[in-house]
């Protein structure tokens, strides 16, 4: 069970998947207008996510290699259509005012990023639990997003109104406003030195994909990785014995030609 | 040593020119505008003067001291985002908007992008398009002796007829420092004569929407006119359009941008939904220059014909 409990503190703290790995940016933007929006935005998110990591770690050995891919978009469609029948038949309000944005959570990359990256590689109940991390990560970044445009754009938290009218900011409700709040949210994470997408934390590797595979989208890149080392010892192996050959040749010819003058000084 | 034998690196022959005199140039350019503002408007007008300018400064100060830089106020720069931000203003606004928008200018648009010279577009404008955008009752209501009234850009839009002689001199409703076209020329001249400016983006501009306003609004000299006079046009043009830092810096590259200018604003006037649009149109065109500059750099002396 300690390996549950790493997953989520993983998702909320270490990898959080909206401020560390800087997925899902389209709803981060989109719908953090109210902290409402950002809460129910998370929760679906999060819903989706658990149980398309659980379906797709039961499958991973089923789903074949190459078709992975449109298997996970599958799964993953039709869980979304589950919570968006469900958020329009109890919660009417929300699912109004999130829209297109439930949808479009079957394209959202942390969804797919974490098949990927570990449900197609662990058990069922540790996937589960790194999709309650995720999700609940996605869901407190919102929220926070969301929290801080809501006081400033609409001077309000949760709907509660405190802030008269003629001090509310209207561009921190408008798109501009959550480019802002993101960016000075991840510089004061980066000023923490917490964890982030951009102050070095993430582990260094020669490797020009940077080598964290737990990270990598394509689960081909083990096997290509082997591959290429494999060539790459081939070709070394055969640059050397090249070089010794020439080496071996080169002497030959320096003899050959010591010789040779030698030879004619007699 | 003596002087003579004492040999340094070159350049030897150096302009006297520094930042801070050009900046205090302008800020001189800006002082008829803005003592027309104050004796249009009132007292409340040299408030909002002070205040923003004051803002500005002490936020570049405060931030540079936070974040350990070299402190940079001494340059006049924050000086002139600031007086350009409070001449964008309606006189009667309360004095925490124009403040907001100075932090706003500095701090977001201005030093985190790098501080002086690094920022991608002008920062007073900037801060005027924030402030436009959150408050834009207060922002667009303009009075005059106590009247609140329509801008001359806004009747023009309407239909009704405008008095070109009010709008030259500038007894007209409309932000602190743009009302007079008289005072604006005056500062302009002298940033001419000082050298400070050259007249390639501001006459390409203002002559590309006059010939906009006469293909696609009235031919008519007086609607042309008033299309010239009314509005941030003339300040925009000689004053803000003209940063050297966010303006392209070849000769072609101003003409083109100059004409960019002129085209958006008049889509902005004529087309769009508001009256005015220079302050949208000089920003975007500011996002523009880096490409601007790539297409118009001229060929070195000897490489006319080689292809890159």
């Amino acid at each position: 069970m300690n390996k549950c409990v790493e997953r989520i503190y993983n998702g909320i703290i270490k990898e959080n998947p909206t401020f560390v790995l800087m997925l899902g940016m389209c709803p981060t933007l989109a719908v953090t207008t109210t902290a409402i929006n950002g809460v129910g935005m998370g929760l679906s998110t999060t819903a989706v996510l658990v149980f398309s990591n659980l379906i797709i770690s039961a499958l991973r050995n089923i789903i074949p290699d190459r078709v992975r891919i449109p298997a996970y978009i599958v799964i993953v469609a039709s869980l979304v259509t589950i919570v968006q029948l469900l958020l329009q038949a109890f919660v009417r309000s929300l699912y109004s005012s999130l829209g297109i944005f439930i949808p479009l959570i079957v394209v959202n990359c942390i969804i797919l990023g974490r098949a990927e990256a570990y449900a197609a590689k662990n058990g069922p109940i540790e996937s589960a639990f790194d999709g309650i991390g995720m999700g609940l990560g996605f869901t407190v970044g919102l929220t926070s997003i969301a929290i801080v445009r809501e006081i400033l754009g609409a001077g309000a938290v949760f709907g509660f109104t405190f802030v008269p009218e003629d001090f509310r900011i209207t561009i921190f409700g408008l798109a501009p406003g959550a480019f802002f709040v993101l960016a000075v949210l991840t510089a004061l994470q980066n000023l923490a030195k917490a964890p982030s997408a951009t102050n070095g934390s993430a582990p260094q590797s020669a490797l020009a994909c940077g080598g964290n595979c737990a990270s990598c989208h394509g689960s081909a890149c083990m096997s290509n990785h082997a591959e290429l080392e494999a060539i790459r010892e081939k070709a070394e192996a055969e640059a050397a014995a090249k070089k010794k050959a020439a080496a071996e040749k080169a002497a030959a010819a320096n003899a050959a030609g010591q010789n040779a003058p030698a030879g004619r000084k007699e | 040593m003596s002087k003579l034998l004492n040999v340094s690196a070159s350049p030897h022959v150096r302009s006297t020119e520094t930042t801070q005199s050009i900046m205090a140039d302008v800020c001189i350019a800006m002082l008829p505008a803005a003592a027309f503002g104050v004796f249009q408007f009132g007292i409340h007008a040299l408030l909002v003067l002070v205040v923003t300018v004051a803002a500005c400064v002490l936020s570049e100060y405060l931030y540079e001291l936070a974040t350990k830089r070299a402190i940079t106020i001494k340059d006049m720069s924050a000086v002139v985002t600031g007086l350009i931000l409070a001449l964008n203003m309606p006189a009667d606004i309360p004095l925490w908007i124009p403040v907001l928008g100075g932090i706003f200018a500095i701090i977001v648009v201005k030093q985190l992008y790098g501080g002086i010279g690094q920022n991608f577009m002008n920062p007073a404008l900037a801060g005027r398009c924030f402030l436009l955008i959150s408050f834009a009752g207060k922002m667009s209501s303009f009075t005059l002796d106590g009247w609140s009234g329509a801008t001359p850009l806004a009747q023009l839009k309407a239909g009704m007829p405008v008095d070109l002689a009010a709008m030259f001199l500038g007894k007209i409703p409309g932000t602190i420092g743009e009302v007079s076209v008289l005072a604006l020329l005056a500062g302009a001249a002298y940033m001419v004569y000082r050298k400070v400016i050259s007249l390639r983006i501001p006459v390409t501009y203002i002559l590309t929407v006059a010939v906009f306003a006469f293909i696609f609004g009235k031919q008519d000299m007086n609607y042309v006119l008033a299309h010239i006079c009314g509005g941030g046009l003339i300040f925009g043009a000689f004053f803000m359009a003209t940063d050297y830092v966010t303006s392209p810096i070849t000769p072609n590259g101003q003409i083109v941008f100059g004409v960019l200018l002129g085209v958006l604003t008049g889509l902005f006037r004529i087309f769009g939904g508001s009256a005015e649009g220079v302050s949208y149109a000089i920003i975007i065109s500011n996002m523009m220059v880096p490409l601007i500059e790539r297409y118009t750099m001229p060929k070195a002396f000897g490489k006319e014909g080689r292809q890159s």
